[in-house]
């Protein structure tokens, strides 16, 4: 089968979701495929959002995705410090806890109540080429070949990010820029279902275990540790196991679910547009390098792409140039964040576990108003002399 | 590459962390291309241990 669209996305996750939604308000003709036979199945995140966040792209929260309200944060050093972050002081930065399931459907029904089409059970396996330009796509929809030419192929298959690469935007990571994960939805636990808990140190090196509410006596409770710290197979789900089995909350619980996936911790790509395609979300590599986070920052990066899409329809033109316009306006929002963030991860991941616990004091002391890395770096410089040599580059 | 389909998830960590781009998870099916050249990072980056490299003679 042949098909032709102004717009094919190509994943079904938030930010394809927003792309196509954008898209087709503009009056972009939209096709979104997703290799699974359910959007939002199976979970593959820790589900915590910024009520900010979803401001930022224009959505309002509603009870049928929200599994839990939060009051905060806290950051837990290795020796056992806490770091309490209230939702004011957070300038809103903490805020909801997901129903992935039912958020992703949510988004798409969005889009689809936009004008865009939706195929599940198709998966694109190649991009094709004209004369160095990006004209479609090649994909199985429920095991038959289908061919869609389209204006713009918008990459937005996730952290695999294959379509990018296909198209010609070397997205791959180094170990050193990639966290792996597993979690547990756990039940019968004795967390505090106020706050999400964030616990630091060696035991997830070069990332940390989560605890996130979810409701009553329920949490994702996952661990993530950066790729280049690890050693043998399948290690991630040991560390996470451990730390479960020592911590009194959590070990008189039990799973309900487990889920494992990847997340990139890198700086910015340098290009996220090609004549005929563009990259968004976590395809596009846009997780926050220091808390993992990427929903909203990848439905940032979708509602630009669909309104720049929506523009280029206008004119039918999809080259590199018409694209620029996505380029700038994500940028603007995003990268001086990324880079900053990702400078201190690279940071962070070098202290040890003493540190970490001067660091957590640090924050205590001068009390935070709004945690910020940028704030973070401040009070590092002025009430820990001991502490700013490990921080000279960023101060 | 080895797959144990008892342990994998399918949760595309080792896709997106393969160099090579030699790796396709179908829903549920792996399959490494020709482009894979068995540096054996999947295997550390998969959350539960499902791959194992083997060199064939
Ligand atoms: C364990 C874990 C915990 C996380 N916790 C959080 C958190 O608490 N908060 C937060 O903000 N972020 C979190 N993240 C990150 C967050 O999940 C992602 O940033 C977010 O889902 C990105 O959205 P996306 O639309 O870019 O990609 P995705 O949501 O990954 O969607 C991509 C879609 O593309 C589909 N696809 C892939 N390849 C193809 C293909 N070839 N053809 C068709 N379809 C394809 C996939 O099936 C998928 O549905 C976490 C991630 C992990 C792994």
């Amino acid at each position: 089968m042949k098909l032709k669209y102004d717009v094919v996305v190509v994943g079904a996750g938030p930010a394809g979701s927003l792309t196509a939604r954008h898209a087709a308000e503009g009056g972009a003709t939209v096709l979104m495929i997703e290799k699974k036979p359910e959007i939002g199945a199976p979970l593959r995140c820790a589900e915590g959002v910024s009520k900010e966040g979803l401001k930022k792209v224009g959505i309002k929260a509603d009870r049928s995705w929200i599994s839990a309200d939060v009051s905060g944060a806290r950051i837990v050093s290795p020796g056992g410090k806490v770091l309490q972050i209230d939702e004011k002081q957070a300038g809103n930065e903490v805020g909801v806890v997901l129903e992935r399931h039912r958020f992703d459907k949510a988004m798409a029904a969005d889009a689809a109540r936009a004008g865009a089409e939706i195929m599940l059970r198709t998966s694109a396996v190649d991009v094709i080429k004209k004369k160095g330009k990006v004209t479609g796509i090649k994909a199985r929809s429920y095991g038959e070949p289908l061919t869609v030419e389209a204006g713009c192929v918008v990459c937005a298959d996730g952290f695999e990010s294959q379509v990018a690469r296909w198209a010609g935007i070397d997205t791959s990571l180094k170990a050193g820029d990639i966290t792996t994960c597993f979690q547990y939805r756990m039940v019968d636990i004795k967390h505090d279902p106020e706050f999400c808990e964030f616990i630091i140190g060696s035991m997830a090196p070069g990332g940390y275990v989560w605890i996130f509410p979810k409701g009553d006596d329920t949490a994702n409770v996952g661990i993530g540790v950066l790729l280049s710290k690890l050693k043998k197979p399948g290690e991630v789900k040991t560390y996470l196991d451990k730390f479960i089995a020592k911590d009194d909350r959590l070990k008189c619980g039990q799973p309900v679910e487990a889920i494992a996936g990847g997340v990139s911790v890198c700086a910015p790509l340098d290009k996220c547009i090609g004549d005929g395609f563009l990259l968004v979300g976590d395809a596009a590599r846009v997780i926050d390098p220091i808390t993992g986070g990427g929903i909203v920052n990848g439905m940032i990066t979708g509602m630009h792409a669909g309104k720049v899409l929506a523009k280029c329809v206008e004119s039918n033109d999809f080259s590199e140039a018409a694209l620029q316009d996505y380029e700038t306006l994500w940028r603007d929002d995003l990268e001086n964040k990324l880079w900053r963030n990702w400078m201190a991860k690279e940071k962070f991941l070098t202290l040890p576990d003493k540190t970490l616990d001067s660091v957590i004091d640090t924050l205590n002391e001068v009390g935070v108003e709004r945690v910020t890395v940028y704030n973070l770096l401040k009070a590092i410089r002025d009430r820990h002399p001991d502490l700013v040599k490990e921080f000279e580059e960023f101060l | 590459m080895i797959v144990n389909v008892e342990k994998c998830m399918h949760c595309g960590a080792c896709v997106g962390s393969c160099p090579q781009n030699a790796i396709y998870l179908n829903d549920v099916v792996l399959e490494f291309t020709d482009d894979c050249n068995c540096c054996g990072r999947c295997v550390r980056a998969c959350p539960v241990g499902a791959l194992k490299l083997e060199v064939k003679k």
